[in-house]
C-alpha cells in the first residue's frame, strides 16, 4: 500500500493522546488508592488535558487532509453499524469531549466528592468523566486498528496483533510523554511513568517483534492463476490497460525499493524502542529534564517510520493485476 | 431476486479496447458526470475508467497463449467494500444487486477501494469521489432506448460478443446457460466474494483422432498390400462378368 501521511500523522497523534490521557487517569485513580501522591489540578490534570487534547486535535486534523470531500465529513459518522471507519469518526470526537469535560472539571475545581467507597476511596466527577474517557480511548485504538485488520485480504494486517500494537503503540508513547511532562512541571510522578514506560516499551517491542516474524513468513493466498482464472505456472501481464499509470498504481504500490523498506525497519526498530529504552533506563538513574523529552520526540519520530512501514508492508492482493505498465 | 452481470469470455475477447472506449464515451458524458482524465496530451497521462483490458502471457515460448482479460467491478453478491464505507454512499442495489457509489455522499476517504480485493475502483482525482462500473444503470432501464440497446455500452460495442449481460440468478438467462455449459468461472475464489461477474476460459476444439481411423480398413482408395495367394488360387479379380 502507499502509506498516506495524513493517516501516519492521525494515527501516531492520537494514539500518543490517548496515551497520554490513559497515564493521567492511571495517576488519579492510583492516588486514590493512596499508592501515588495525589496532583494538582490545575497544573498536571488540567494542563495534562490540554495536552492530550492539542495531541487528539492534531490528529483529527491531519485526518482531514485524507478526504476528498471534507466538508461532508459529518456523513461519515452514519454506517457505524457496520464500517470501523465509521465507529472510529463517532468515537474520536466523544473521546475528545470527554477529555475537554475532564479537563475543565479539574480546572475549575469541581472535584468535591459525589460519593464515598467505603472509607478511603472518594470518588467525585472527575473520576466518572476520566472512566468513561478512558474506556472511550481504548474503543478509539480498537476501531481504530480494526479499520486495517478487518480488511481480510491484507494479510498483514488481518490478525489480532494490529490491534495489540495499535493499543501498544499508543500507550508506550503517551506514557513516555507523561514522563517528560512530569519532569518539566516538577511533578514526583516522573520516576513512576518513566517506568511504566520503560515497561510499555519493551512490551510493545515483543508484540511489534511478533508481528514482524509473523509477516515475513506470510504466505499469500491470492495469485495470478487465482486472479485471473488460468491454471498455468507460467503467467506474466504484458499490459495492464493503461499506459501511464492510474489510481491502482499510485494507491496501492509504495514504490520503495527491499533493501530501503529493510533499512526503514531496523531504523524504527532502533528510534521506538532500542534508543527511548535506553533514555528512560537512564531517566531512571539520574533526574534529568532532558532524558525523558527526548526520549518521546525520538519514539514518536520513530512511530512516523513504524507507520509507514505497517502501511507500505501489506500487500494488497490487486496488485497482481497492476504488475507491468506494458 | 435479480442479480445482474457480465459474463466475459476470454475464448473470443481479442483485446481490441472497444468495450473501454465505449465505456468511456457513454459514462463520462452521462448522468453522473464526467470521467476526468489527468494531463490526456501530456507526458504521464491518467484518467478514470470503469473498465479495462489487461493483457497476460501464459506459458513459455515457443507455447505460449496471449489472453486478453477485461477487467471492471464484478458486483460482487457478498460485496467487502460496501459494509466499510463510512458513509453509506456504496451500497448494493436490493432490486438488480448492482454495486453503486453515490457521488453525493461520497467522502473520498478511499476506504472501499482498500477493501475490494481486484482494484475495481478508482477515484476521480478531479471530482474526488469514489467511482466504478454500474452496469450502465443508466442505459438497462431507460426507456426512451429501443429496448436491444438497453443493454451496457461495453456489451453493444464487443465486436466479437465477448461480453454478455443479465440475470445469473434466472437459470434459464443467456448468462446463467453460458456459465453453466461453458465453464464460467468466479476471480479469486478464496476472498468469498461470490462475484456475480464470470468469465468464461479459453477453450480449444481438438478432434481425437485414433490410429486405425487414419488407416481404415475398408478405405476403397487404400492401396493395400494383396495378400499372398496359393499359385492358382481364384479370387474374386478373376471373376469377369
Ligand atoms: S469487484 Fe470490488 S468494487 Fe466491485 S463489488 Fe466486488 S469488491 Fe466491490
Ligand atoms: S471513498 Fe466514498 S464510497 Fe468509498 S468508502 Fe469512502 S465514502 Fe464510501
Amino acid at each position: 500500500m502507499h502509506p498516506a501521511l495524513s493517516v501516519i500523522f492521525l494515527t501516531t497523534l492520537i494514539g500518543a493522546g490517548q496515551g497520554f490521557f490513559l497515564a493521567l487517569y492511571t495517576g488519579q485513580v492510583y492516588s486514590l488508592g493512596n499508592l501515588l501522591p495525589a496532583q494538582s489540578s490545575l497544573t498536571f490534570y488540567a494542563y495534562g488535558s490540554l495536552i492530550a487534547l492539542a495531541l487528539l486535535a492534531g490528529g483529527l486534523l491531519a485526518s482531514f487532509f485524507h478526504l476528498g470531500h471534507p466538508e461532508r465529513a459529518w456523513r461519515a459518522a452514519s454506517q457505524w453499524r457496520t464500517s470501523w471507519l465509521s465507529r472510529e469518526v463517532i468515537i474520536l470526537p466523544l473521546f475528545m469531549g470527554l477529555v475537554l469535560v475532564y479537563g475543565a472539571l479539574h480546572y475549575f475545581g469541581l472535584t468535591r466528592p459525589v460519593f464515598r467507597l467505603g472509607q478511603a476511596v472518594v470518588v467525585d466527577l472527575s473520576l466518572l468523566v476520566g472512566g468513561l474517557a478512558s474506556a472511550a480511548a481504548f474503543l478509539l485504538y480498537l476501531s481504530t486498528a480494526m479499520i486495517y485488520a478487518s480488511l481480510r485480504f491484507l494479510q498483514e494486517w488481518y490478525s489480532p496483533l494490529t490491534v495489540a500494537n495499535y493499543t501498544l503503540l499508543g500507550l508506550a508513547s503517551g506514557f513516555t510523554l507523561a514522563a517528560a511532562f512530569c519532569a518539566w512541571s516538577g511533578s514526583e510522578l516522573v520516576l513512576f511513568y518513566t517506568s511504566e514506560a520503560l515497561l510499555l516499551t519493551l512490551i510493545a517491542f515483543l508484540v511489534r517483534g511478533l508481528s514482524l516474524l509473523r509477516n515475513r513468513r506470510i504466505r499469500h493466498k491470492s495469485t495470478l492463476q487465482t486472479a485471473i482464472g488460468v491454471r498455468h505456472t507460467r503467467i506474466e501481464q504484458k499490459a495492464q490497460g493503461a499506459m501511464g499509470g492510474s489510481f491502482n498504481t499510485r494507491e496501492f504500490f509504495h514504490g520503495r525499493s527491499r533493501a530501503a523498506m529493510r533499512t526503514l525497519k531496523y531504523l524504527f526498530l532502533v528510534l521506538v524502542f532500542g534508543l527511548p529504552l535506553l533514555l528512560l533506563g537512564a531517566g531512571l538513574a539520574v533526574d534529568s529534564l532532558w532524558l525523558p523529552a527526548a526520549a518521546f520526540l525520538i519514539q514518536y519520530a520513530g512511530l512516523l517510520l513504524e507507520r509507514f512501514y505497517f502501511f507500505a508492508d501489506s500487500r494488497h492482493p490487486q496488485n497482481l493485476y497492476y504488475q507491468y505498465i506494458s | 431476486m435479480t442479480q445482474l452481470a457480465l459474463v466475459i469470455d476470454l475464448n473470443v475477447c481479442v483485446g481490441c479496447h472497444a468495450c473501454v472506449t465505449s465505456c468511456k464515451e457513454w459514462n463520462t458524458s452521462g448522468w453522473a458526470g464526467p470521467l476526468s482524465d489527468l494531463r490526456p496530451y501530456d507526458a504521464d497521462p491518467s484518467g478514470t475508467f470503469f473498465n479495462r483490458v489487461q493483457t497476460f502471457e501464459v506459458g513459455e515460448f515457443p507455447n505460449t497463449e496471449t489472453v486478453h482479460f477485461p477487467k471492471s467491478c464484478l458486483h460482487c453478491e457478498d460485496p467487502p467494500c460496501v459494509p466499510v464505507c463510512p458513509t453509506g454512499a456504496s451500497y448494493k442495489r436490493e432490486e438488480d444487486g448492482i454495486v453503486l457509489v453515490d457521488y453525493d455522499k461520497c467522502i473520498g476517504c478511499k476506504y472501499c477501494s482498500w477493501a475490494c480485493p481486484y482494484g475495481a475502483r478508482e477515484l476521480d482525482e478531479r471530482q474526488r469521489v469514489m467511482k466504478k462500473c454500474t452496469l450502465c444503470v443508466d442505459r438497462i432501464a431507460e426507456p426512451t432506448l429501443p429496448p436491444e440497446e438497453r443493454r451496457p455500452a461495453c456489451v453493444l460495442a464487443c465486436p466479437t460478443s465477448a461480453r454478455l449481460f443479465g440475470d445469473i440468478h434466472d437459470p434459464n438467462s443467456e448468462v446463467s446457460v453460458a456459465i453453466r455449459e461453458q465453464g464460467g468461472y468466479q476471480l479469486m475464489p478464496e476472498w468469498g466474494t461470490n462475484p456475480a461477474n464470470h468469465y468464461l476460459p479459453r477453450r480449444k476444439t481438438r478432434i481425437r483422432i485414433h490410429e486405425d481411423e487414419l488407416l481404415r480398413a475398408d478405405n476403397p482408395l487404400h492401396k493395400e498390400e494383396l495378400p499372398e495367394l496359393p499359385e492358382g488360387a481364384e479370387t474374386l479379380d478373376d471373376v469377369a462378368w
